[in-house]
């Protein structure tokens, strides 16, 4: 192999086309966020770091973080607690049709995420079918059922949006788990309990880190879900950012929000990398 | 096997049925139900119709399909060429070059596709190129938010390449582009197809950054489908969503059906 300059191999120059394709077409435009977000007025004057103390004084921003961080960290734990069930028992209570299930559920991170707001408002929504069985059919006057509207709404949809990404990851290492070590603990008497703490538990760890933190970012980044709830009260960054700059034409406010809510999501994805860096990748496929 | 008894064996599998079903089929199903419904008050859909699909195909609505899949094919071709070009350049970089370059490659992927709009809007609204208001922003925001995901994709497959079939051909002394040609490529062939069809799926399922830069006139499904929901259409809604996710799985199948009957 021979050696440009820099010392690099010549062959890494071929990195530097798609390089420039990515800069002019999404660096640059970060960039200019960022440097919006340090100037108070539109495309000129000084700069300054007046937007920021601007946003952090609003009380409609500080909800809207305050809603974002809750959103994602219960939607995570949610996609922890149900994609670990739903491995489990995939993985170790084997039934006829466990894999089509496994796959049916495994499509849903191809399907837009914001047909599940769409589905649980026919289900859940003020007119939706539990509230139209409890009018109609057990007596109620009003529709019992209001959660959709709330944050809990999000993090339902966002619970089963997200869940896959924590399922995939599971199942691959529960396919690499010696099945006899099972066999063997059952039969010197071990509690399916114990069974779980002491030999699937270590599996999975890795597993549910790496997709743990892959739901934080993805929630955290999550927009069609709450723009489909349109409830009043539940706003999160991305929310905000779309809000300002299309419904409000604030292209300055809606820089600087962008520019909190990048940096999040970049420390995210900095925990996510560093945790398949130092667990070893628990499926290639993870990010698809 | 994790239960060995009969009762606690059924009693794991109606909690795994229960789960699935409200999580993963309900939904679905009451999509279905909603795009053929006249009516729906009680439990069950009433009045049976096929209105909601005619509304969807209609006019405006219908032309939303060719939107989307335009933008979705244009968009993924042109991520699976330079994704596919990028995974092949940093192969050969050391170690820390090729771990800095992979992390830029990716970061795409990890911000906000609204912001990603935001920036496409303030960016291309002031010259030297003005695209806002046009098809190619549109275009250009789904290369962005898909482009992360074929580079994922496609140097997963970089990585478990077989070196040795390479250094063959090259030393029976085939050139770097017959190689390419020949050797690298049909063996990352299966990445690309998934790599292809994950961004088509992704590309005609994108909200945030459409949102952000779609011009009148180049409106996509998932930005018809919110319009139909925002105003309480929510049946119309259904069907177009419907479409959508058939209209997806019908383009995965072609783009897998094509790959194998070349291969």
């Amino acid at each position: 192999m021979s050696t440009g300059a820099f010392g690099l191999p010549r062959r890494g120059l071929w990195a530097l086309p798609p390089l420039a394709v990515l800069s002019a077409a999404f660096f640059y435009p970060l960039l200019l966020v960022g440097w919006q977000s340090l100037h108070a007025q539109a495309d000129a004057g000084p700069w300054s770091t007046q937007n920021f103390s601007r946003l952090l004084g609003s009380t409609l921003f500080r909800n809207a973080l305050t809603h974002t961080l809750e959103i994602a960290l219960a939607a995570t734990a949610g996609c922890l607690l149900l994609g670990f069930v739903l491995a489990l028992v995939f993985a170790f209570v084997p039934f006829p049709g466990a894999k089509i299930l496994a796959r049916l559920i495994d499509t849903y991170i191809a399907l837009p995420t914001f047909l599940l707001t769409l589905a649980f408002t026919f289900i859940y929504g003020s007119a939706g079918l539990l509230n139209g069985v409890a009018l109609r059919h057990l007596g109620f006057s009003e529709g019992p059922v209001h959660f959709l509207y709330t944050i809990w709404g999000v993090i339902l949809a966002e619970v089963t949006a997200f869940t896959p990404f924590v399922l995939r990851p599971l199942l691959a290492a529960f396919s690499q788990l010696d099945v006899a070590m099972l066999e063997v603990a059952a039969s010197l008497g071990a509690s399916p309990w114990r069974m779980v703490r002491s030999i699937v538990w270590p599996a999975a760890l890795p597993a549910l880190l790496a997709g743990g933190s892959m739901c934080l970012l993805l929630t955290v980044n999550e927009f069609g879900i709450v723009l489909f709830i349109g409830a009043k009260g539940v706003v999160t960054l991305p929310l905000l950012v779309y809000d300002k700059a299309i419904q409000e034409g604030d292209y300055v406010m809606a820089c600087t929000i962008a520019v909190l809510n990048i940096a999040i999501s970049l420390a995210l994805y900095g925990l996510y990398s560093g945790m398949v860096d130092r667990l070893g990748r628990p499926d290639a496929d993870l990010v698809r | 096997m994790l239960i060995w008894s009969a009762k606690g064996r059924v009693a794991a599998l109606l909690v795994c049925a229960a789960l699935v079903g409200v999580f993963y089929l309900l939904p679905l199903w009451v999509i279905v139900a909603a795009s053929v419904a006249g009516q729906w008050n009680g439990l069950l859909p009433e009045q049976l119709t096929g209105q909601h699909y005619l509304n969807a195909m209609s006019g405006q609505l219908g032309r939303q399909v060719g939107v989307s899949l335009v933008t979705g094919l244009i968009a993924s071709a042109a991520a699976l060429m330079v994704g596919t070009w990028s995974a092949l350049s940093v192969r050969s970089l050391a170690r820390w070059p090729r771990k800095l370059s992979h992390a830029v490659f990716f970061v795409p992927g990890a911000v906000p596709s609204v912001s990603v709009g935001l920036g496409l809007l303030v960016a291309f609204s002031r010259p030297p190129l003005l695209l806002n208001g046009t098809v190619a922003i549109v275009v250009l925001a789904h290369f962005i938010l898909v482009f992360a995901y074929t580079f994922a994709n496609i140097s997963a497959g970089v990585q478990g390449l077989p070196v040795d079939m390479e250094q063959v051909a090259h030393s029976l002394g085939a050139s770097p582009a017959f190689c390419l040609r020949h050797v690298t490529l049909p063996l990352l062939m299966p990445q690309m197809v998934t790599a292809f069809s994950l961004s088509l799926a992704l590309s005609m399922g994108e909200l945030g950054a459409t949102a952000m830069v779609y011009p009148p006139g180049w409106t996509t499904m998932p930005v018809g489908i919110f319009s139909l929901s925002d105003r309480g259409d929510v049946f119309d809604g259904s069907a177009l969503s419907i479409i959508l996710v058939a209209v997806t799985l019908v383009a995965l199948l072609a783009v897998s059906a094509a790959s194998s009957k070349r291969s």
